[in-house]
């Protein structure tokens, strides 16, 4: 879960990180007002959890207080990354020559944590990399144990950090290290990293992802959050699933898709568009969600665009045999909306395949890709 | 030396966690799959039986009492890091991981056990593994014969569901597997896609490796590299083609940002390593069967030369 600026920046602080002194506000008067407390020049950032804000134009730097209300005025109720802006930040302008790179995150192959340092900050850090390969220089740590404050340096020297800077940004390399253990986090990047005149390190930005599974047992992070995240604005239908506890990803299709498993329900979508139809539709109703595939197939039916019903069962886990009699449950509350094709495998199959004949006198198909070929002429057949 | 993936097919199997009510019930499954399960270990639950096994309090009085090569852990995802722990400083040096939603950080602190004590970790979030005939390791229908039967085809999967669907399309084809493995479908994992296909086109029975993947994450790139240098034909299907960036698509790992770990992505790196990537799972299916059919022709054809 990717926080937000100002919250990433709190959660810095705790740990000893040095970060301008910053108001986030929801008005423009307000962004008028903490200019003048905090001191001009200020920066003015749309509050949202994705990071590039600067180069789609979420990013004020005001001069005078009317600067500040004007910048507020034109990012507040804008959308940025499909957010929608409801906070600025507003924190004074921190003189320096030069930006660098420092972060901390989990590296998937090494299965380790992983330090980051580069010596040009500010820009695409992945960029950078691809253009200049070896200027992000990268220590690989242990999880259960402090990080030598020598590597640290040495970090930071090889990244190129100019020698009078290196204490300092190693300093906030060990400050990033103690926030990514401190709160579980899975990413805590710090993009511009500058040092002013008087040899202080500063995180000019703040990019934190905190580990939802790990969430429970952080109660102080659940009080900094409390409800104060920017959520990305649902559809209808997505709200009327997270309602009922399910995940769906609205899309702009007319085949409706209930299937199980990430997997599954994914080559679903993509086997759908292979033999030329549109899906409606991303939900799945696998892992312990495989007993709620009735409100499932109603929340599918509900979308006023899908003209077919691809359902596509294949049981591990979950089990084949009540997935199919979730869907048949409420195909019969719910009759003669639109054509529903089955495809019903593995765990439970058997079970599930008599369900459907018995129940709706319709024959599931024993291979997948059949069952999709139909779904999708009868999408294509229905809207002429 | 990390342990194998793929247990040998005497290796006896502890379920950590047995007297749980899924775990019951997949004990039996894996029972009637031919798995070698011989205990199970729940703490506060010793004396116990489940299935007709014993149960123990501690993973230690287990391995006291039989010999485990691997353990399959039907631990809450909260429990995961000690209960792997455990099993590890009592010397069990495979682990299957099913939890989802176990705390990165608790996976790393696994890791960081693994690599000194030399133990192989698949998962989490996995459905586990299958040798068919031996072995059913975790929630997957190892004992169904129109899903798995003993064949040439190892399989590597993010996804269980659409795993089994593959290994389903595989036996609908006339083939079958020299083993499957899910490695999970979390962003960090203990085994990854490419040491299980290095290890899998290693087995004496395999002739050709299917990787399914899916978006998000490195992996499949990672495994590129290596498809290669393997002498068996791979085939791969890449799940979330059509995926919308930025969404998550119902696995934590599944998710497409920044313009990486995109399908098209995977598709491109395992393209140009010599794999073929196929458009649907029955497509995958008959490309494989299509391959071994030429490696046959051949074969027979050098021979009678």
């Amino acid at each position: 879960m990717m926080l937000e600026e100002g919250v990433g920046k709190q959660i810095l602080a705790s740990a000893g990180v040095c970060v301008p002194a910053s108001v986030v506000v929801s008005t423009p008067e307000e962004a008028a007002e903490a200019a003048v407390s905090v001191g001009l020049p200020a920066m003015v950032k749309a509050q949202v959890p994705a990071g590039g804000r600067g180069k789609a134009g979420g990013v004020v730097h005001a001069v005078t207080p009317e600067d500040a209300r004007a910048g507020a005025d034109r990012l507040l109720g804008s959308a940025l990354f499909g957010f929608p802006v409801e906070r600025v930040l507003v924190e004074p302008c921190i003189d320096h020559d030069a930006e660098y790179y420092g972060a901390v995150l989990d590296d998937p192959l090494q299965r380790s944590p992983v330090l980051l340092c580069c010596g040009v900050g500010g820009v695409d850090i992945e960029e950078r990399e691809r253009t200049h390969p070896g200027s992000v220089q990268r220590l690989v740590a242990d999880i259960g144990s402090d990080v030598d404050p020598a590597d640290l340096h040495a970090l930071a020297e090889r990244a190129g950090i100019p020698a009078e800077r290196v204490t300092a940004v190693a300093d906030m390399l060990a400050g990033l290290w103690a926030c990514y253990r401190s709160t579980e986090a899975e990413l805590v990047e710090v993009n511009p990293l500058v040092v002013d005149a008087a040899g202080t390190a500063w995180a000019l930005d703040a990019k934190v992802a905190l580990d939802e599974s790990a969430f429970a047992r952080h109660p102080e992070l659940q009080q900094l959050l409390g409800d104060g995240q920017a959520q990305p604005a649902g559809t209808p239908l997505e709200e009327a699933a997270r309602q009922r506890g399910l995940m769906l990803i609205e899309l702009d299709g007319d085949v409706g898709i209930v299937a199980n498993g990430a997997g599954l329900t994914m080559a679903s979508l993509d086997v759908v568009v292979y033999y030329g139809g549109r899906p409606a539709n991303f939900m799945e109703v696998g892992g312990d969600n495989y007993t709620r595939a009735d409100s499932a197939m109603e929340v599918v039916l509900s979308n006023p665009n899908v003209r077919s019903v691809l359902v596509n069962f294949c049981g591990a886990f979950a089990r084949a045999d009540v997935m199919a009699e979730g869907v048949v449950d409420a195909l019969v509350r719910h009759p003669g909306h639109v054509p529903v094709f089955f495809s019903i495998h593995g765990t439970g199959a058997d079970e599930g395949i008599a369900c459907v004949r018995q129940r709706l006198g319709v024959e599931p198909y024993p291979v997948m890709d059949d069952a999709v070929q139909a779904a999708v002429a009868a999408a294509k057949e229905a809207q002429l | 030396m990390t342990t194998s993936i793929v247990p040998a097919s005497d290796d006896d199997v502890l379920i950590q966690g047995i007297t749980g009510r899924q775990a019951s019930f997949w004990t039996g499954m894996m029972l009637r799959a031919g798995t070698p399960v011989v205990a199970g270990a729940s703490p506060g639950r010793g004396g116990r039986q489940v299935e007709g096994l014993p149960v123990y309090d501690t993973v230690g009085d287990a391995v006291a009492r039989h010999q485990v090569g691997t353990s399959v852990l039907f631990t809450p995802s909260s429990a995961t890091r000690d209960a792997a722990v455990e099993a590890m400083e009592a010397g069990v040096r495979r682990l299957v991981l099913l939890a989802e939603f176990v705390p990165r950080h608790d996976v790393l602190s696994i890791m960081e056990v693994a690599r000194r004590t030399g133990s192989r970790v698949v998962g989490p979030n996995t459905a586990g593994m299958v040798v068919p005939g031996t072995h059913s390791l975790g929630i997957m229908p190892g004992f169904s014969n129109e899903v798995f039967r003993t064949g040439p085809v190892g399989v590597v999967s993010r996804s269980g569901s659409l795993g089994t669907l593959i290994c389903l399309e595989l036996v609908s084809a006339g083939l079958g597997q020299s083993a499957f493995v899910g490695v999970g479908g979390d962003p960090i994992v203990g085994t990854t896609t490419r040491e299980a296909i290095e290890e899998l086109a290693d087995l004496p029975g395999t002739r050709a490796i299917v990787i399914v993947g899916e978006v998000g994450g490195v992996m499949e790139e990672d495994a590129a590299e290596a498809v290669s240098k393997l002498d068996v034909p791979v085939v791969a299907f890449i799940a979330g083609r059509s995926a919308p960036p930025g969404r998550r698509m119902g696995h934590a790992g599944a998710i497409v940002t920044g313009g990486r770990g995109t399908a098209e992505g995977k598709v491109a790196a395992l393209s140009d390593a010599g794999a073929v990537v196929a458009n649907t799972p029955r497509i995958a299916a008959i490309t494989v069967a299509g391959a071994l059919a030429t490696d046959n022709r051949m074969n027979s054809s050098a021979r009678s030369a």
